[in-house]
């Protein structure tokens, strides 16, 4: 063929363009598995002065504990120190926040792609205008009402907070989803006598997953990887795992306890890998959906 | 679509935007012009063995008495914005009269909480985004030439800085360049200089904190570009290459101007995320050589005994407009694209 020809590279852009891509692989995933497998030592292999090899085998671990590899740092963590209940919270956050902004998002987001009319374009300026708010900002707004009336602390108080956060984003998004789907599908079954809402119920609803799944994943990001609202807002007892990993590194300067906070970063880690696993190409598609539309 | 229905089906959505998106911003800025109760003072009589004397002491009931009937606290005007911790004017006019020059005046200037955070949140953001580009448009070239095999495995590796939590990515890079840490611990070897920290110098510090921002976002530009790059159409290419354009020249004028549509949306996005940097300042524990506008808002509402909720709506307001500045660009680009949209 020719155009392999012509595509055909020289041997030192090759090379440079391998070394770049290998290169990036490296910064990218080894820190992970780096941490992984340190989360298994004792802190002073992980954090090893005289020799980074000492990681590697273990040679502190086998003194302190009897193996090369050791689950104290897991024990502490989830057993010690309870990060099983911070697991719990943030999955009812997680699930509440996913479940409830969609719901939200795909009513407004249909709305939004199937209006036309001018204020329907000012809606989504406004939007993007509280997409740019720094979340501290507005944390900083809630704090001393929600003092006052009590709402402090509270699971609930978090989760509506967040669905409020990421309602902009899940607006815009399933608004260009829903321009993909064609007019002419729910307009002709009004015209066979649906109302607007039984149109959007029986006709819209049964061919929006693939765009819904898509937006829930990045709700799902947002509302797991939070720590500003989580933070500032959850009371000790209803702290989820990002903040709770956060307390871990204020108080626990002690010998040892260092490595609950990796294991407890390797733990919560663990399902967004599992997420990239099964919804690589959902995530691909949703990063590029708004950019390559425009 | 009817006004009636369209109202309805917006309304959950915009109720929720409102309550806590609109609302918050003008709790803020009330909360900015007030300012924390002043103590109460109270006379009291201390009888010790030595005789008795007056003292002053706080009147913790009349202090929480006044809390309970005005929790804003007292108002304060434009007190709060011009005070030391902020805009600092005072400070300000006088680092103007006793420097000597430039230099002098600036490194004065960022000794000021304000100043500094607002100093390391604009270099954090206008070196990060066009570095996240840079890289982001150089992966997207490399792996678009691997094999396709490879392809998928490479692009999983890629997300994993993006998706995973800030603060919990920032905290394994951390781990690695402690003193004690894989990279550090190298380091110091490598310069034979066993005090050399990464924490220690603010200058590091800085360079580390940017090294993690462009690792955490050259995921986002790399798949965008990706994807771009999967859309050159190939019949441009073809007459590039009749044409007999070079690798280079048709990168620079087939490839690059495709893809100035995503430069520009990347750039956006990028612009908005890196003005709020935060977590990592948190987990590098940077606060003494870095602080962010989000940092010091975050500051004064966790305090461990009082929390400053004026202090924090000013610099939240200061925060606000530094965002609007940012975004007008940006909303008079999409205004002119609508527009030409309906013409």
């Amino acid at each position: 063929m020719m155009s392999d020809i012509v595509h055909r590279r020289s041997p030192v852009l090759s090379t440079v363009i391998w070394g770049l891509v290998l290169v990036w692989i490296i910064a990218a995933g080894f820190p992970f598995l780096w941490t992984l497998w340190g989360s298994f030592k004792v802190q002073g292999d992980f954090f090893s002065k005289a020799d980074w090899t000492n990681a590697v085998y273990g040679v502190r671990t086998q003194i302190e504990t009897g193996g090369t590899l050791t689950g104290n740092g897991y024990y502490g963590a989830w057993v010690t120190k309870e990060f099983g209940l911070a697991a719990v919270n943030t999955s009812i956050v997680v699930v509440s926040v996913v479940i409830i902004s969609l719901t939200l998002g795909t009513l407004g987001g249909y709305a939004l792609a199937r209006s036309g009319k001018k204020y329907a374009f000012y809606l989504l300026m406004l939007a993007l205008v509280f997409r740019a708010m720094p979340h501290i900002t507005l944390v900083s707004g809630y704090l001393l009402p929600f003092f006052e009336w009590n709402l402090w602390g509270h699971l609930p108080t978090a989760i509506i907070v967040m669905v409020a956060i990421n309602q902009p984003f899940t607006l815009w998004m399933l608004h260009s989803f829903f321009l993909n789907i064609p007019k002419d599908l729910d307009e002709s079954a009004m015209v066979d006598g649906c109302t607007r809402f039984q149109a959007f119920r029986h006709v819209i609803v049964p061919v929006m997953w693939p765009g819904v799944v898509t937006t829930g994943l990045f709700s799902f990001l947002l509302a797991y990887n939070d720590f500003t609202v989580t933070a500032t807002l959850l009371s000790q007892a209803n702290q989820t795992m990002v903040p709770k990993i956060a307390s871990f590194l204020g108080t626990t300067q002690t010998e040892g306890n260092i490595m609950f906070a990796v294991t407890a970063v390797v733990s919560a880690t663990a399902p967004l890998f599992v997420l990239i696993l099964f919804f690589q190409r959902q995530i691909v598609s949703g990063l590029t959906a708004g950019a390559v539309k425009g | 679509m009817k006004n009636r229905t369209f109202f309805w089906f917006i309304l959950p959505s915009l109720i929720t935007m409102l309550l806590f998106i609109a609302l918050p911003i003008v709790s803020v800025a009330v909360q900015s012009l007030h300012i924390e109760h002043e103590a109460v003072m109270i006379e009291v009589e201390n009888c010790g063995p030595f005789g008795c004397k007056q003292e002053l002491q706080v009147d913790v009931k009349k202090a929480a008495k006044l809390k309970k009937d005005r929790p804003l606290g007292q108002f304060n005007g434009l007190g709060t914005y011009t005070n030391r911790n902020h805009l600092a004017f005072t400070e300000i006019g006088l680092a103007w009269q006793s420097s000597t020059g430039v230099v002098d005046f600036f490194s004065k200037a960022l000794n000021l909480p304000f100043y500094r955070a607002l100093s390391f949140t604009l270099t954090y953001t206008f070196v990060v985004t066009p570095l996240v580009i840079i890289f982001g448009f150089m992966i997207a070239l490399g792996v678009n030439t691997l094999p396709k095999r490879i392809k998928g495995p490479t692009i999983f590796i890629s997300l994993l800085p993006m998706i995973v939590t800030p603060l919990i990515g920032s905290l394994i890079l951390f781990w690695m360049i402690d003193a004690n840490g894989i990279l550090g611990a190298t380091l110091q070897r490598i310069f034979d200089d066993p005090d050399l920290s990464l924490k220690a110098s603010p200058t590091l510090t800085w360079i580390m904190l940017m090294v993690y921002g462009v690792w955490h976002s050259a995921p986002f530009a790399f798949i965008v570009f990706y994807a771009g790059l999967q859309t050159v159409p190939a019949d441009t290419m073809e007459a590039a290459m009749i044409d007999g354009a070079s690798r280079w020249e048709r990168t620079r004028y087939v490839v690059l101007p495709h893809l100035m549509p995503l430069t520009v949306f990347i750039s956006l996005i990028q612009l908005m995320d890196n003005f709020r940097v935060f977590e990592p300042i948190v987990s590098f524990s940077a606060q003494a050589s870095a602080t962010s506008l989000s940092w010091i808002i975050y500051n004064d509402l966790v305090g461990t005994e009082s929390q400053f909720f004026g202090s924090a709506g000013a610099t939240s307001v200061l925060t606000i407009i530094g965002v609007s500045i940012l975004l007008i660009p940006v909303l008079i680009r999409t205004w002119r694209d609508f527009n030409q949209k309906v013409v």
